[in-house]
């Protein structure tokens, strides 16, 4: 009898392993062959001189070790898009998780009702097309036509080149895509306030907190996980800047907006300069990681 | 009482402001020619129209764009949802040598930006002639690890009993994953429609690089490559606007329920 039930166990068990590959196979081989091998082979890439004549015939590729690299580094242009992509990534993330941490708290106050109406409001542009909503806003940046400056004319503010200006077209540039963003992680931070304890802010109340006290000693300390997520997600979104400025400025003026990838995207896919384009992805990469690591230990020496 | 009234004038103003360049671009792509380059702006026609709408279709034949967006993103959706709860499902559910190595694999992996791989990828789709064809798209949509966690992680809450007493049954393996898994999965496979069909919608830089052919654009590349003639002519781009963004507020205001529950989880569970 037990062998007899050791042996349907052991089939279902062998059943079971080769079911397992079974429903796995098809996506772990996809990602595998296109997203694993391309990963590694864009780290080889990166190392030769891949450009629009190896397009052609593979045989006048060659290795050329870290030429890419130092190439890169000594690079002017590149320098330019990554001062760029920091200026954003600074300026934008804090921005827009401020923005987003603000609406989260006032939507999860008991006072509002219509939640959901202004919820609603707040989110639609996270769902809408970039491309479409940065075309729209190239036009409300217009200097002569456009709605930002007619508004602004009503507290005495003179026109501006908003996208035309060397100075503004970043800051621009900014406020369109605090104004795309805000919404999604707003969703995250009122998941957040709910499972923050009802009863923390009903004790801290009867020993006379005021609601100054309250947010800065119970809501953002139990946000803190929260805040350390949202601020990766958004980090590294920001750093992959490339739809805002390709549509509203094409990097310009004077190269104020250009950045790094869309500096790869020129070198790699505009000139095919494979090779050093792939060295920009990788340095895109390592600045992320490290971007990444970095927040995680702040989080780890604040807990 | 007037921290509540001026907590909802705060709301309705920032809330109205947020929606300004809806309404912009809804009521300039009404316009004629040149009205909506105008001191001061308008808000509202002076005359309605719709000729900004025939000639984006019968003129620039964004029809075709239109159809290659919709065709792409459902196909890409259904595809990946399938691979997507099969391997999720697998995951949660089976013991296999390697399995929580291969997991926290693929989590790490998240961390690579996409970009990196499109060059090799671009290279690998032109050796097999993909280029510029719908399975430029469709490949590297085939499966996501992001996907793959989502189904994992609901697959997790299913009682194994569930699953042992179907397999008493004769159940086979595929049988449970069809009759158990998915309908029980059916919220998460719904909110995992929507990222996909949106993300494949609105994704710029691949299909960019990916599609070299004005017939084979989808709307966002069909969009930006019109932005690049009609700089001076806001009423007709509006119009490509309105075009691009209504199919996924549709998709949005219908199904936003589980959309926002699945940014909700994302956000939290980790």
């Amino acid at each position: 009898m037990s062998k007899e039930n050791n042996h349907i166990e052991k089939k279902y068990f062998r059943s079971g392993i080769s079911a397992a590959y079974f429903f796995l196979a098809p996506a772990m081989i996809s990602i595998f062959v296109f997203f694993f091998i391309p990963v590694i082979a864009a780290f080889i890439i990166s190392f030769t001189d891949f450009d629009i004549y190896s397009l052609g015939n593979y045989s006048n590729l060659r290795f050329i070790g870290l030429k890419n690299y130092s190439d890169l580094l000594g690079n002017e242009l590149f320098w330019t898009s990554l001062r760029n992509t920091f200026y954003f990534v600074v300026a934008a993330s804090p921005l827009s998780i401020a923005v987003s941490l603000g609406a989260a708290l006032i939507l999860n106050s008991k006072l509002v009702k219509l939640k959901a109406v202004f919820r609603l409001a707040y989110f639609i542009p996270v769902v809408t097309t970039l491309v479409a909503v940065a075309i729209v806003w190239r036009f409300i940046y217009h200097p002569r036509f456009g709605m930002l400056n007619y508004l602004l004319s009503f507290i005495g503010i003179n026109p501006i080149d908003w996208l035309g200006d060397p100075f503004w077209a970043m800051p621009s540039i900014i406020l369109m895509s605090i104004w795309k963003n805000f919404g999604y992680n707003m969703i995250i931070f009122i998941a957040g306030l709910q499972n923050i304890p009802e009863q923390l802010y009903e004790a801290a109340i009867l020993e006379g907190a005021n609601a100054w006290q309250q947010f800065k000693k119970i809501t953002l300390p139990m946000l803190a996980p929260t805040t350390i997520f949202i601020s990766i997600i958004t980090m590294i979104g920001n750093f992959q800047l490339f739809a805002e400025p390709y549509v509203m400025t094409q990097g310009g003026p004077l190269n104020k907006t250009l950045s790094v990838v869309q500096y790869m995207y020129q070198e790699g896919f505009r000139w095919w300069n494979m090779g050093y384009s792939a060295s920009i992805a990788f340095v895109l990469f390592i600045i992320i990681f490290a971007g990444t690591m970095l927040q995680l230990k702040i989080q780890k020496q604040t807990a | 009482m007037i921290k509540k009234i001026a907590l909802y004038l705060f709301l309705s103003v920032t809330g109205l402001a947020t929606l300004i360049p809806f309404i912009w671009m809804v009521s300039a792509s009404l316009m004629y020619d040149g009205h909506a380059s105008t001191y001061p702006p308008r808000f509202i026609p002076d005359e309605f129209t719709l000729y900004q709408f025939q000639s984006l279709f019968s003129r620039l034949n964004v029809a075709r764009n239109l159809f290659n967006s919709l065709v792409l993103s459902i196909l890409v959706t259904i595809i990946s949802l399938f691979f997507n709860s099969m391997a999720g499902y697998a995951f949660a559910k089976y013991r296999f040598a390697g399995r929580d190595k291969l997991f926290s694999l693929l989590l790490s992996s998240m961390i690579i930006p996409a970009q990196v791989t499109m060059l090799p990828l671009f290279l690998m789709l032109k050796e097999m002639g993909f280029i510029n064809t719908y399975m430029a798209i469709i490949i590297p949509g085939l499966a996501n690890i992001f996907g793959i966690f989502l189904i994992r992680q609901y697959a997790l809450s299913i009682p194994d009993s569930l699953i042992e007493s179907a397999r008493m049954d004769g159940a086979t393996d595929f049988q449970i994953y069809k009759s158990i898994i998915l309908p029980l999965c059916l919220p998460i496979l719904i909110t995992l429609a929507i990222f996909t069909f949106m993300g494949t919608w609105n994704d710029f830089l691949w299909p960019l690089i990916a599609l070299t052919d004005n017939s084979m654009y989808t709307l966002p590349v069909a969009l930006a490559n019109l932005m690049g003639e009609h700089t001076k002519d806001p009423e007709l781009m509006m119009a490509g606007s309105v075009i691009t963004i209504i199919p996924i507020l549709i998709v949005f205001f219908v199904l936003q329920k589980y959309y926002i529950k699945g940014i909700m989880l994302g956000g939290v569970k980790e």
